[in-house]
This record gives structure tokens, sequence and C-alpha cells, in this order.
């Protein structure tokens, strides 16, 4: 059981005996993306946090290409993690391509979800014949071009510490861009296996109830999209949030808790 | 007179207008949600855009769009959490469509009373850069290439070296076992060899080449050959040594080599009667059924190194029960810190591996020994045991 909680580094805090809140980061960060939005439901819900295998703090060599060639690989860690907390009536707050990840969980072992959260969700992002994805494939190659090139995504050498920024005092020495660490064959394996996949048969499969946020102008989940999976998921809510960007949940904390308290 | 007062430096440092429209960078200021309230003239240029299709607009806009997705999920996530972000690569698009390649840099105001959070963020321009890291990339790539081949070479080289199976040898039980040095990914220099001499009569050796590496491979290769080749014309032990040292000073290689040679004479009900001789390799042990270790045989010159060599005959009796271990000083060398695997622990394996299968000897032997070493043994490890069939 240890193994799988150090695996995805996973954190829990808040009320230990409230009902569980499992939060999920998305492609290209890890589980500080949901700081600005745990401390509101620390006081009434038990708060588990986990990186996805190969970003932040998890053991990246526990990544196998084969077990996450497809999203199912960390859905099963998902539930891994749920029967090494003993953890059910779980609400699952995913961000972008971890509401996917949550919905192949839900579907999986249903009787452990209470609701699901998806923030920016995406069934698939490239277009297909008559589904507006939002990229293509040249599109995708150059993502992969960009985490080719960019430090942000490589770890050999130490990241110097912030220093002394002053308007952000509780960083303290956190490493610089260590929320956006990760290994670049990681990083490259996990880009092709979010940008390719097509989780829309599994979505009607969705039978927990669900909050949809959609923000304003996010080109990672534009509206169709998240039309599309309102639609496809039977018992789904729909939020339009006035948010912009796809990360709410770091741009506009007191919007999204709010939207999510609203649904419980 | 002319007024020739010099000009006043004042006028220049002031003029914080000139530098921020002109400056040799790119500079935007762009609300937290990246719409862009100014920019610079360079910038302008840059893009080949007049200043109102680019304000109003978000900052992702002005990129490539795999960039537009590392942006939105790397580089603005990491703006808010942090409040800045540097050196990052992007293409800018410009309005003719070609693309110009920058290292971004961003800083976030935060907001105060009389006025929202802004991200101030510079642009350097890094075609030469670009395609500097480009090439890295290109030769790392390869290099990565490289390497993958030549461990695959390394590889497949090593397992030519060693018998696929071992012969089926008449009245007698034989397995070997083998790691090799580090993670395998050079050639080592440990070999073993089971092999017929004439019909009928069987002969084992096991020895280790100085060195690695593919020079280290030849000699291996020639020992083993010269060993067979010799087999045929003598039968005693100490006669196919002195031809593989022949074979190897002929070579005239650097590498020498440490081997032990075993004959099988007779195989009856009473056990196995075998003829040895060591050129500078561990004397094997005898382990007794009814509980002793001992060395057998007599130390030798190790060969490809002189001339004239040192080497002895002798006869070793296994009774029903009895082991004989032929080992590489990969085992007794085997390294932890400070500490050797040893004589010690050698023996004390051997104890408790005492009436075990050959193949149960050979295996956890080896398994011992690397794993004392942490899975990466230091030298190559073989272990061939050999035991009078019951």
């Amino acid at each position: 059981m240890a193994d799988v909680l150090t695996r995805n580094n996973v954190t829990v805090a808040g009320r230990p005996d409230g009902q569980p809140m499992v939060f999920a980061h998305g492609f290209g960060c890890d589980q500080n993306m949901w700081r600005f939005v745990t401390p509101a439901f620390e006081g009434d819900y038990r708060i588990v946090l986990f990186d996805l295998v190969g970003l932040g703090g998890s053991d990246w060599s526990a990544y196998d290409p084969a077990r996450y060639g497809s999203l199912a690989g960390y859905a099963d860690d998902v539930l891994e993690i749920s029967r090494a907390l003993e953890l059910t009536d779980i609400v699952f707050v995913g961000h972008s391509v971890s509401s996917m990840i949550g919905a192949l969980a839900a579907v999986e072992e249903p009787e452990r979800f209470a609701r699901l959260v998806m923030v920016g969700p995406s069934p698939r992002y490239i277009n297909d014949s008559d589904y507006a994805g939002g990229f293509s494939l040249t599109d995708i190659e150059g993502l992969l071009e960009s985490l080719d090139s960019n430090y942000l995504g490589w770890s050999a050498a130490t990241a110097p510490a912030i220093m002394g920024n002053s308007d952000r005092p509780e960083l303290g020495t956190e490493l610089t861009n260590s929320f956006c660490r990760t290994d670049p064959d990681i990083a490259r394996h996990f880009a092709r296996v979010t940008f390719r996949s097509d989780n829309r048969a599994d979505l009607p499969e969705v039978r927990t109830p669900t909050l949809i946020l959609q923000c304003s102008e996010d080109v990672i989940a534009p509206d169709p999209v998240g039309e599309y999976v309102h639609r496809a998921i039977d018992r789904s809510t729909l939020v339009r949030l006035r948010a912009t960007g796809h990360c709410p949940n770091l741009s506009a904390p007191e919007e999204t808790i709010a939207a999510i308290r609203s649904f419980l | 007179m002319s007024d020739d007062a010099p000009p006043d430096p004042a006028a220049v440092a002031d003029d914080s207008e000139a530098l921020y429209e002109d400056a040799p960078s790119g500079a935007l200021v762009t609300l937290a949600d990246g719409t862009i309230v100014r920019v610079n003239r360079t910038l302008l240029r840059w893009l080949g855009r007049p200043p109102e299709d680019v304000l109003c607009r978000p900052f992702r806009e002005l990129l490539a769009p795999g960039d537009r997705i590392y942006y939105e999920t790397h580089y603005a996530p990491l703006l808010l959490m942090q409040h800045e972000v540097s050196g990052v690569a992007v293409t800018l698009v410009c309005a003719d469509g070609s693309g110009v390649p920058c290292m971004i840099s961003s800083m976030l105001r935060p907001a105060e009373q009389d006025r929202p959070a802004a991200i101030l963020t510079t642009l350097f321009e890094a075609t030469d850069r670009r395609t500097y890291e480009q090439e890295l990339l290109r030769a790392r790539k390869g290099a990565r290439a490289a390497e993958e081949r030549a461990h695959a070479l390394a590889r497949s080289l090593q397992q030519s070296l060693l018998p696929p199976a071992l012969p089926d040898v008449p009245g007698l039980d034989v397995a070997a076992a083998y790691h090799p040095v580090g993670q395998g990914l050079d050639v080592g220099g440990d070999f073993y060899d089971v092999f017929e001499m004439a019909t009928g009569t069987w002969a084992l050796l096991v020895g280790d080449v100085s060195g690695k590496g593919a020079a280290a491979a030849g000699v291996t290769a020639a020992a083993r050959y010269a060993a067979r080749g010799a087999a045929v014309r003598s039968t005693m032990p100490s006669d196919v040594l002195r031809a593989v040292n022949r074979a190897l000073l002929r070579d005239g290689s650097d590498h020498y080599c440490t081997m032990c040679y075993v004959a099988v004479r007779a195989v009856d009900e009473g056990g196995v009667r075998l003829v040895l001789s060591s050129g500078g390799h561990p004397l094997p042990l005898r382990v007794r059924r009814d509980g002793g270790i001992e060395g057998v045989g007599s130390p030798g010159t190790a060969l490809g190194l002189l001339d004239e060599v040192t080497l002895h005959d002798d006869e070793v009796i296994l009774a029903p029960g009895d082991a004989l271990i032929v080992y590489t000083d990969g085992v007794t060398d085997g390294r932890r810190g400070d500490a050797f695997f040893g004589e010690e622990r050698l023996f004390g394996a051997l104890d408790e591996l005492r009436g075990a299968p050959v193949s149960v000897i050979a295996t956890s032997l080896v398994d011992r020994v690397v794993g004392f070493q942490e899975g990466w043994p230091r030298d190559d490890v073989a272990v061939v045991a050999l035991m009078p069939r019951p």
C-alpha cells in the first residue's frame, strides 16, 4: 500500500473523517495546481492530492510506457490509490485530461464515486470528420517540438530556487519551475497519449453525477467540446465560468470553488 | 561664439519611452488573462503588424499552434503559481506567415488597489540560438542511437562468446551461471565451455580474460578455440593450457587470461575421476557431501604473459554427492563499499547450498554475488558447478 502512495506522491489533508475529495492535475504540471482551491474544502472534506506517474514528485522510474500508453493506466492508478486509502463516496475533481481519467475510473468502479467534477475536459483533442476537438495533427507535432525545446521539461540540471520573491513569500525556496518538472521522454510520451486520446465512446457510460466547468476562450477545451461532453454524459451539469484560459483553478480560484461548492 | 555646450546625458537617460519602444527586444504588457494592453515598436516590427491588430488580442494568438498549447499548459500555470517564468522557447507567427524563434520571459505583477494584475513579457529574437539548439538536439539523438546500437552489439557479442546451452555429459550434472559486469552494456572477459574432446571424453574450461570490450572479446574467442584444438591432440590439461598460452603470445595482444581446464577421466557408481590444471585461475572448490570444502589443484601461471609457464595436472575424485565448483574472480572480488564478497562468504554460500542441484548452486551463487554488489557487479561473474549424476 505504501508503494502506491509513494509512487504517486499522494498527500492527504483536511478532515480525516470527511468525504474524500480527490484532486487530479492535468497535462503539464502537478498537484500544486490545486493550491488555491483545496484550502476552501479542507474544513469539510478529506482532501487527497496526487501526481500522475512521470510528473511532479511521483516516482518517475515507475513510468511504464506500456501501462501509460493510454489513459486507462492512469485510471487504474486512481483506483489503486482509492483502494490503498480505502476511499469510497469519492468526489473526483479532474483538470483537463484528468477529467477523462476520472471518467474512466468511475466507469470501472462506479460504486466508489459519488460525484465527478471536470475542469476544462476534452474527450478528444484532434479534429475528426464531424467533431471539432480544436487541433490538427500538425498542431500536436508542434507541441512535441515545443516540449523538446524547453527547459521546463528537463530535469537533469537542478533548477535554481526562486530568490527573494517578496510578493510570494509562501513559495519560500521551492525550486523554480518545479511544478512543471518532468523527464523529457516522459513528457513526449504523455503528450502523445493525451493529445491523441479518444474517449468519446466512454462518456455515455458515465453514470456518476458530473459537473463540467467550461472556461471562456479555452483553446485547449473550447466551448463546443464542453457542450459535447455535457450532451454525452447523462447526469451532467454544465457551468460556464467567466474565467478565461485553461486553468481556472489557478487564474480564478474563487469562481472555481464557488461552482464546485454549489454542485456538492 | 556659437553655443556648443556638450549634449546632456540626462536627455538620453530620461527618454524611457524610447528605451521601451525601440528596445532590442520585444516587450508587451498583458492583463492576467493574457489580453495585450501594450506592445512595443520592436515587436510590432517583427510581427509585421500594426498596433490595432495586436492590442486587445490574447498573447497566445501570437504563437505557433503547438506553442499555444505549451503556453496554456505550462507557461501560464507557472506564471500564476510562481509569478515569473523565464527563458522559454516559442515561435512567433508573423503577418506574412513566417515564424520568428524567440525566448520569452514574463513577470506577473499582482493587482493593487488602483490597478489590476499585469504580466510584463520580454521576447528575445533567437534564430541563431534556436538553430544551435536544434543542432545539439539532433546530435544528442544521434549519439543516443549510436550508443544503443553499441549496447546491442555488445550484448549479442557477449552471447556469442558463451555456449547457449551446456551439452548433456553422460554421468555428470553440469550447470553454469553468468552475469556480465555492470549492466551488461559492454563485453566482459569471463567465459566457459563444456565440450567433448574425443568420443566419450569430456572437458570443461572456465576462463577470465583481462579487460573488457572488443579486444578482450577477441582474446576470449582465441583462448576458447585454442583450447578446443589442443584438447583434440592432448589429454593432459596442462598441455592444453600451454597451447592456449602459446596461441595468446602469438596473437600478441595486450590481454592475458586465467583459465582452469578440467578433463573427465572416468565415471562410475563410485563417482567421477577428474584431472585438472589451473593457469593463474582461482582454484576450483570441492564441496564434499559430508561437510568439507577445499580448493583442489595447484596454482599455475596465467596465460598469455610469459613464454615459460608453470602448470600442474592434479587428479580429483568426486564421490556421489560431492560437487566441483569452478568460478572466476568476479565472485570473490565482488565489492560492496570497502568489503569484498571474499572466500568466507563463498564458502558460507556453498555450505548452505550443499546437496542442492547444480543449477541451483550455480544460479544462487551468482545471484548472491550480484546482489551483494546491489545489482551492479564490478566484474563478470561466472560459476560452473558439476556433480556426479545420482
